[in-house]
């Protein structure tokens, strides 16, 4: 009896997202792609322009070189200086930054709806008019260098992902990291990266999303006035670099100063749009919640509490990227046990997967969940932004997004059971184990009179 | 008449871009005496309630972690129900539950849907994870471990490890010197009779919070207010705490194997109610809080190329608070980034900011302002901290024009009296090379 009304309020919900949140589309003659979608509640609007250019586009030698032109982005243009295109969104009180990832690089800014065009009117500048001065690119590249050393060398975490991508794909561009190799920037130059310049930044490499109290007449004549007249690039094709079949477990160690060991499993899966059979990758998300969909779900349930082998166990599935991806499990052990342990564990917990169909209440948990959240993540205009994006920019439909539900919804127990079969098997495995070597022993030298109180 | 309007017109358009109207808030209190604050918002059919207590580290006394350790313990079971059960309740209906704690606030979030059956649910189990927490030994036990390995993996991180070092150091005797995270021998220490004294003392409805933002009208949010809050005692406030000590300058310097030398720079700073508050904020939004454009971004980042990250702050809190320089260079060039991260302060304290640099800042903070309550998720964290800080309701509606009236010499004046560049001390962690 609840169930039929929980049902029945679901459709509401999902009939009253969409009456609030229009999207339109429309394309300029140059093939820029502009996407709105109208959210009223607040008189703010994000606006992001997305490329068709990351990491994995990156030939060997080149690694890196998406993210290190877009730190350059900020750099000045033929029109505006070092710093200035930050100084005038700021001083129109926006927020804007730009991130790269694997298949994207992205450019933000958030304001206050009246100033939309002067955001997009310098977004269209930097599109073709960057002047990529070798003196700002010196001191640029020894940031992204400071930024590499923050997030990886000297993260053990940061270490374990990099070098477990690195042996878990042979072909595919994933397997570098999205920053680049160290002595890849070493010997990056800015002739480098006006070639990757000139070769991706283009309206018709590009999409516009604005998310926001905004009329999407309006944002169209503002785009068509700035983008508008900007010339197309000759894009050419990517060559797939298709990842070969695994044909047997891969492990890597990784040993450096830590005091906490980790484990990191992946095991190849196919992605929305790629997969042999289209209900696979919803199949595997029902999956990754069955395993992780919250305090509920089965690795916190068995694992760190029934069991308390883990301090914290995880799962994770992507199913919307450029190239075909992986299921990720990751955990820590408590004191007692150790990576192995866990390890076992985790096999264990997916070996379950291929022999037993999960439970109807299972099921019905993970799409309630994401009925629930899809409410959630639209109070964040970012968030819708991000969506829309991502799916526009890897090559997929961002109506995909509003389908979802519906192809959750359709996922029986049997499936989730075929995609253990097929995907999660030891022949298609990579494991990356953290090894602590100890850290040098502490030595706090007080130097002058830190610290001595004066005064009461 | 003509010159009158002439006048007027500005003035108006000066007025009508300085009065930017935050939401509407309602306030009052449950019968139990937890202070209610109260954003009435219709577009999404959910609702988000926030419950904050005066249940920081600050409170830990003489066990560092306690704090912690409790407020962790409120969804490991609680009521009639184990931390089994509790999930399922929660996530059957995807009802979303989050907790944690800092040095002046602990916290007990709620995010659901307003289906009325599901609001039930929400509001009956955040009721028992707020009042009636199990201790049960076995999840004491489990999260003990979890909080000794969170504190390994912390003391791997070059940052955090100078983070720690500088509170130590600054606030010496101070609730605030300890981390809220506990210390290995503390957290070993702590008793199920320690966590169970501190949430009957703590966890109580005058030590209380409750911010409510949702597509509830008010009869529904104060039904929300009381159920949350109907298992606490009445109770009353957490004791004011102690002024911070006066800490002279100095340099602490610790070896770490990392690439990275992490170089923190501060001193004591403001209070939450300080009469400088808004001078220090706007200043230093010019010297280091701007996201990509300020002083020491400029000086240490753009010019130089030495880091990544590079910021300041001020964290105003129930009595003073830290001001902080942070950046993180490769060890050979620590020295240099320390240099110029001091020249800078030093130089932005005697001469202020620039009338320009200021002006700027100002149009930022103000612009930015309708950005910064753009969301339930964003009101709900203002209503709680206004509520928890003892904010007049019309806060938000005033901010823009306080910003405003920020001057040049407000700002120099300020920072010459409240900071001072040689009481500062410096917390350098990294490699030698």
């Amino acid at each position: 009896m609840l169930m039929v009304l929980r049902i029945g309020f679901v459709y509401m919900l999902l009939a009253w997202l969409p009456a609030f949140a229009q999207v339109t589309e429309y394309q300029l003659s140059n093939g820029m792609k502009v996407i709105v979608k109208e959210d009223h509640r607040a008189p703010v609007v994000v606006s992001q322009v997305w490329y068709k250019v990351g990491a994995s586009y990156e030939p060997d030698g080149l690694t890196g070189i998406s993210h290190a032109l877009e730190h350059m982005m900020f750099k000045g243009t033929e029109k505006y200086g070092p710093g200035e295109f930050s100084r005038i969104v700021s001083a129109l009180g926006g927020n804007e930054n730009a991130f790269t990832s694997r298949d994207y690089t992205a450019y933000f800014e958030t304001l206050a709806v009246e100033h939309l065009e002067r955001a997009l009117e310098l977004e269209a500048d930097r599109m073709r008019g960057m002047l990529l001065d070798a003196g700002e690119f010196a001191k640029e590249i020894a940031v992204v260098k400071e930024e590499r050393r923050l997030r990886t060398e000297d993260k053990p975490s940061g270490k374990v992902y990099e070098q477990f991508n690195a042996v878990a794909w042979r072909a595919s561009p994933y397997r570098n990291p999205v920053i680049g190799w160290m002595n890849d920037l070493e010997h990056m130059t800015v002739e480098d990266l006006g070639d990757w310049y000139r070769r991706w930044y283009a309206p018709n490499n590009a999409t516009l999303v604005v998310v926001g109290d905004v009329q999407p007449e309006a944002v169209r004549d503002m785009a068509e006035r700035h983008f508008g007249p900007l010339e197309t690039s000759e894009i050419s094709a990517l060559k797939p670099a298709a990842e070969p079949k695994q044909s047997g477990e891969t492990r890597v160690e990784v040993k450096v100063p830590a005091r906490q060991p980790y484990l990191m499993m992946g095991y190849k899966t196919p992605i929305v749009g790629q997969a042999d059979e289209p209900w696979e990758p919803y199949a595997l998300h029902v999956l990754s919640s069955v395993l992780d969909g919250g305090e509920s779900a089965r690795l916190s349930r068995e694992l760190v509490r029934g069991r308390g082998i883990a301090a914290s166990a995880g799962a994770e599935y992507g199913s919307y990227s450029r190239l075909p991806g992986m299921f990720l499990l990751d955990g820590t052990p408590t004191d007692g046990h150790t990576v192995a342990e866990v390890e076992q564990a985790l096999r264990e917990a997916v070996a379950t997967l291929r022999e037993e169909l999960i439970a109807p209440d299972e099921l019905k948990r993970v799409v309630t969940q994401a009925v629930a959240s899809k409410v959630y993540q639209a109070d964040s205009l970012f968030y819708q932004a991000m969506e829309i994006g991502v799916l526009e920019t890897i090559g997929l439909d961002w109506r995909l997004i509003d389908k979802e539900i519906e192809a959750l919804k359709a996922v029986t127990p049997e499936q989730v059971r075929t995609v253990a079969r097929r995907y999660l098997v030891d022949e298609n495995l990579t494991v990356a184990t953290l090894k602590p070597l100890p850290m040098d022993k502490k030595s706090a030298r007080p130097a002058a009179q830190a610290g001595g109180r004066h005064g009461s | 008449m003509a010159v009158k309007h002439w006048v007027l017109i500005p003035v108006l358009l000066l007025v009508a871009s300085l009065v930017q109207a935050g939401p509407s808030i309602e306030s009052w209190k449950t019968s139990r005496g937890a202070k209610v604050m109260y954003v009435h918002a219709p577009d999404l059919p959910m609702v988000d309630v926030r419950v904050v207590l005066d249940a920081g580290s600050a409170r830990d006394g003489d066990l560092p972690g306690l704090a912690k350790f409790t407020n962790a313990m409120l969804s490991e079971g609680a009521g009639d129900w184990d931390a089994d059960v509790l999930a399922l309740r929660l996530e059957d209906r995807g009802i979303e539950l989050g907790n944690g704690s800092l040095r002046d606030m602990a916290w007990v979030s709620l995010r659901s849907l307003i289906e009325p059956e599901v609001l039930d649910v929400a509001l009956g189990t955040a009721q028992a994870v707020l009042a009636k927490p199990r201790f049960d030994a076995e999840a004491i036990e489990r999260v003990r471990q979890q909080m000794q390995i969170g504190l390994r993996r912390s003391l791997q991180s070059p940052a955090s490890v100078a983070k720690r070092r500088f509170f130590q150091t600054l606030y010496a005797d101070h609730p605030y010197a300890h981390p809220p995270a506990g210390n290995e021998s503390s957290l070993a220490a702590i008793r199920r009779g320690d966590l169970e004294r501190f949430h009957t003392r703590y966890y109580v409805a005058a030590n209380a919070v409750v911010a409510i933002v949702g597509a509830v009208d008010r009869e529904t949010a104060e039904t929300i207010a009381e159920r949350v809050t109907a298992g606490l005692s009445k109770g009353s406030h957490a004791p004011a705490l102690p002024a911070p000590p006066a800490v002279s300058g100095g340099e602490l310097r610790e070896s770490f194997p990392s690439s990275q030398t992490h170089i923190y720079v501060g001193q004591a700073g403001i209070a939450r109610h300080d009469p400088d508050y808004m001078a220090l904020y706007v200043g230093n939004h010019v010297l280091g809080g701007g996201a990509l454009v300020s002083t020491l971004g400029e000086e240490v980042r753009n010019k130089r190329g030495l880091s990544y990250s590079v910021y300041s702050y001020f964290s105003p809190m129930r009595v003073d608070g830290p001001f902080l320089m942070v950046a993180q260079t490769k060890n050979d060039q620590a020295d240099e980034a320390l240099e110029v991260m001091r020249a800078t302060l030093a130089r932005f304290i005697e001469e202020g900011p620039s009338e320009k640099d200021l002006d700027a800042a100002k149009q930022n903070l103000i612009g930015g302002f309708p950005l910064r309550i753009s969301s339930n998720g964003k009101i709900v964290e203002y209503l709680a901290m206004m509520g928890f800080y003892d904010y007049p309701l019309d806060w938000l509606d005033t901010i823009t024009g306080k910003l405003a009236a920020v001057d040049v010499e407000q700002v120099r004046d300020a920072f010459s009296r409240r900071i001072s560049a040689p009481s500062g001390i410096a917390v350098i962690v990294g490699g030698s090379g």
